[in-house]
């Protein structure tokens, strides 16, 4: 069976900041980042659909010992964003001093776009991956509907 | 179905900078398997064994073959597990299910790790393999930052203001380097205090260093056997009465679930089914304590605390070895030491020593202990648990 969104289609949308998943014709259920099946019913009667990219910040962390290779991007922020489809995806927060990086962020409002990781000795190839940023604007506008 | 027995085991110290090689670490912890099980290396009819990184850290693959040639229980099946951290304990399960099932009488599970070879730099990034190399790696996870996005998601989560989480996450690392101090085999043998804790330096947020196990060197080895050969060579044989394993996605896909982590919860149901008790049953726990925070999340799936509750064990010390329920009382992947292809079978080793009462001299004894559970995680997704009992 062929994949409805592979790993390089979905990493190249990404480097056009546009954020691809699975919506499930049987259960409805959005999967993103994709895999093979539905991950509710694992039903395989995907259709590729275009996420907004917005989201709310559930987690994160600031990491100051990174892997060989990446010393350079330490201190960097990681988050797991709730996106409004419903999954939630990680990448990096910027935009934010990482110093300045505390709970109050949790539940903070953020907009998408992307940065390409471009591999190591042990990765096959370059990934993109997704940043967030905290979008004030966004926030009030949301807040005032 | 046949009852398996663990009917002796060995450890090499947990250390860094070993001086010896991993396969000579394997060989040590295995010969001691053997001769205090008192069978000869010819009567093993086949080895499981565990190593992760053997590849990185000493160009050496297939350590498993070396191994059967090197203690001379030569042209047996031998086969090698992976499963991130949890590596030791997939392996102890499945030979389990091969004593179980009649085919072997006596097989041999060992595991060894020599991680500190690799120096920190390419250890963080191998350790990083056992999370997704598309989704997380990208974005810079390593295995600390997992764990530091668990334990702000558990604050978040259950309200628990984060100076206070992670004062509770310090009694849990304060804890296994109490108990380290009594176990001749751990890396660290050195008691810390709080305000050394939370005055450490930063890894991820919020873990420091001493929330964060070490990486290590080290081995450790059992004799599984039917009920039948283990009544013959032993009077205090301890049984596998159960066990559970459950797997997971990247860490992102587990959404609907954390903090908790469902692989954990699903493996510990089967456990203890199998085994026929509950939480309530366990005298004596070894769970995988690869960071603080770990800990905690651990206990709430494994039964011993209501979820959002856990840190309060550690705070009061129900967690030592008179409390309701002693944890780590080996010092736990935190002092001990984590080798990870070896972790499982020592934390195996160590329950199994628990419930034959042979701890008294080290003052590491629960006593009377007569049923001990494991648990063992492996990457951000495989949970593997064990029941032992003593009749």
């Amino acid at each position: 069976m062929k994949y409805k969104l592979n790993f390089y289609t979905y990493s190249n949308a990404l480097k056009k900041n546009q954020l691809l998943g699975l919506k499930c014709r049987s259960c409805g259920t959005i999967t993103c980042p994709p895999i093979m099946v539905c991950r509710k019913c694992a039903d395989s009667d995907q259709e590729v659909v275009q996420l907004t990219g917005k989201g709310t910040i559930e987690t994160f962390t600031t990491t100051f010992v990174a892997p060989m290779g990446r010393e350079v991007e330490a201190p960097y922020t990681i988050v797991m964003v709730a996106l409004d489809e419903g999954p939630w995806i990680s990448g990096n927060l910027i935009d934010i001093d990482p110093a300045r990086v505390d709970m109050t962020i949790i539940g903070s409002r953020v907009t998408f776009g992307h940065k390409i990781f471009p591999g190591d000795s042990y990765s096959s190839g370059q990934a993109a991956r997704p940043l967030f940023s905290i979008n004030h604007s966004l926030q009030l506008m949301e807040n005032n509907i | 179905m046949r009852r398996v027995s663990v009917i002796g085991g060995g450890h090499t110290r947990f250390m860094a900078n070993s001086p010896n090689t991993g396969l000579e670490l394997l060989a040590e912890a295995s010969m001691e398997a053997v001769i205090n099980s008192k069978i000869s290396p010819r009567d093993i009819q086949a080895v499981y064994c565990g190593n992760v990184l053997g590849d990185f850290s000493e160009g050496q693959g297939m350590i498993q073959s070396y191994l059967a040639n090197e203690i001379g229980c030569n042209y047996v099946p031998a086969t090698k597990f992976e499963g991130a951290c949890a590596t030791g304990t997939i392996a102890v399960r499945d030979a389990a299910m091969w004593v179980a099932s009649g085919v072997y009488d006596i097989v041999l599970v060992c595991g060894v790790e020599k991680a500190t070879a690799m120096g920190t730099p390419l250890a963080t990034r191998t350790f990083a393999m056992f999370g997704d190399s598309r989704f997380e790696y990208p974005a810079g996870f390593t295995f600390p930052a997992v764990f530091a996005m668990l334990a702000h998601l558990y604050a978040s989560r259950y309200h628990i203001p984060l100076e206070k989480l992670k004062e509770q996450m310090a009694y849990v690392s304060i804890q296994s380097h109490y108990y380290g101090v009594k176990n001749p085999n751990a890396q660290f043998q050195k008691e810390i205090t709080l305000e050394k804790v939370l005055g450490g330096p930063m890894v991820t947020t919020p873990l420091q260093l001493l929330d964060c196990c070490p990486f290590s060197d080290g081995a450790a080895a059992v004799i599984l056997a039917s009920e039948e050969v283990a009544k013959k060579l032993t009077d205090k044989p301890v049984y596998i009465a159960g066990s559970g394993q459950a797997s997971s996605g990247h860490l992102a896909s587990q959404y609907q679930y954390l903090p908790r982590i469902q692989a954990r919860e699903i493996s510990v149901k089967q456990a203890y089914g199998m085994a026929g008790v509950g939480p309530k049953d366990i005298d004596v726990c070894e769970l995988h304590d690869c960071f603080s925070i770990a800990s905690i999340i651990a206990v709430e799936s494994l039964g011993f605390a209501d979820f959002g509750t856990a840190g309060k064990l550690w705070e009061k010390g129900e967690t030592k070895i008179n409390g309701k329920i002693p944890i780590n009382i080996s010092g736990g992947l935190k002092a001990k030491g984590h080798p990870i292809g070896a972790t499982g079978i020592s934390q195996v080793y160590e329950i199994t020593r628990q419930l034959r009462g042979e701890l008294v001299d080290q003052g590491r004894q629960v006593e009377g202990a007569k049923t001990g559970l494991v648990d063992t995680l492996g990457g951000d997704g495989i949970v593997a648990n064990l029941v032992l009992k003593r009749d």
